[in-house]
């Protein structure tokens, strides 16, 4: 039987702050910063990003889940994968 | 919004790029290309495109990628082209190839057809030379992505009548577009700037004055661009950007326009930007090119 394995909040966190790290360099990112607002970001990293994400974390996002809000911060792409993976798991 | 069938050819990024911005907009599109392999690779990439572009839509407006899709005819087969009233031309910034593909078109198309040439620098007036309709050929310089991107630079051959422009014109309105008309001239406006503008940033990287991220920073933060050059270059593709700048350099005959060695390297070296993953930056690749 296929076992889904939940990463660790931390180290999901980890994982988007390293990827987030190329674009954004010699800056800490703060979990609830606005990666769009503050113009580190434009909207054709906004797609590198979601194909990371799946790609990963092992997960398909959704159309409904395609908004730019679970985006826009360390947090909320965090919390999306783990409602996922959540979601995955039962 | 009119409902008509637009005929497209070349299925490289560009060409997707603009089978999926006429099908959003309730086109009907005929894209061909030469192998069925590229043609399913258009067809992932488009359905992929249409689906991560709803982050930028409202959640109501937002299309279905599968009716985008089911608006594209993909096909080998340039004969399908024979009734379509315009046919925007997106392949390979090579002279011989343009030629050859403007020369069969000539030949399947009906007479009113318009073709419309989808390039960086080649000549409008030129290509027009090698068909049969001059008066009919026009230059469309869409921008990539060019389902993101709201202008597109439409380019007056010698020939090229009134009655093409205002064709061309109301085909970019039903695109929910806009578009600015120049004359014909290597690189047009945009890319007789961009290319050398490129160049020079990666003369810049080749000769350690800054590194990428630097020089990228430096117009971002200084110039408000959206994007650095090297970026830019990234996007469009480094094999296109020596291609472009090959045909000003031959066009003007004037050494500004010499090639960065650098940049012939990273091309030689397969590091053509974001389609191959990696350029100036490394990307995450969509799985729909490799």
């Amino acid at each position: 039987m296929e076992t889904t394995t939940m990463m660790p909040t931390a180290d999901i966190t980890t994982h988007i702050k390293t990827f987030l790290a190329r674009v954004i360099p010699d800056h800490e990112l703060e979990d609830e910063e606005d990666i769009f607002a503050a113009g580190y970001v434009n909207s054709l990293f906004a797609m590198q990003l979601v194909l990371f994400v799946e790609k990963e974390f092992h997960i398909a996002i959704e159309q409904a889940d395609m908004v730019i809000e679970n985006f826009r911060t360390v947090g909320a792409i965090a919390r999306l994968i783990e409602h996922k993976q959540l979601v995955a798991a039962r | 919004m009119k409902t008509r069938t637009i005929g497209v050819l070349g299925a490289g990024v560009m060409g997707r790029g603009v089978a999926q911005a006429l099908a959003q907009t309730n086109h009907q599109v005929i894209l061909i290309d030469r192998t069925p392999d590229i043609l399913t690779r258009a067809e992932q990439s488009i359905r992929q495109n249409t689906r991560l572009m709803r982050l930028f839509e409202s959640q109501k407006q937002a299309a279905d990628p599968e009716a985008i899709i089911s608006r594209i005819k993909f096909s080998t087969d340039y004969e399908m082209l024979a009734e379509v009233p315009i046919v925007i031309e997106n392949v390979t910034e090579k002279w011989d190839i343009k030629k050859s593909v403007y020369q069969r078109i000539d030949r399947i198309c009906h007479d009113e057809c318009i073709f419309a040439v989808n390039t960086s620098a080649i000549s409008i007036t030129r290509l027009a030379s090698v068909t049969t309709r001059a008066a009919q050929v026009i230059g469309m310089h869409f921008m990539n992505p060019v389902p993101m991107k709201p202008m597109v630079e439409v380019i007056r051959g010698y020939h090229t009548s009134d009655a093409t422009i205002s064709t061309a014109k109301t085909l970019v309105a039903d695109m929910a577009k806009e578009c600015i008309i120049v004359n014909d001239s290597p690189g047009f406006v945009t890319n007789r700037v961009m290319m050398l503008t490129i160049n020079e940033a990666i003369f810049m990287v080749q000769e350690h004055v800054a590194t990428v991220e630097e020089v990228d920073r430096l117009f971002k933060q200084c110039f408000g661009h959206k994007m650095g050059p090297l970026e830019t270059a990234d996007l469009i593709g480094l094999d296109t950007i020596l291609l472009s700048i090959e045909v000003l350099y031959d066009s003007f005959n004037d050494s500004k326009y010499r090639p960065c060695p650098l940049l012939k390297t990273m091309v030689d070296a397969g590091l053509c930007g974001r389609k191959s993953g990696r350029g100036f930056y490394t990307y995450q690749l969509d799985n729909t090119d490799h």
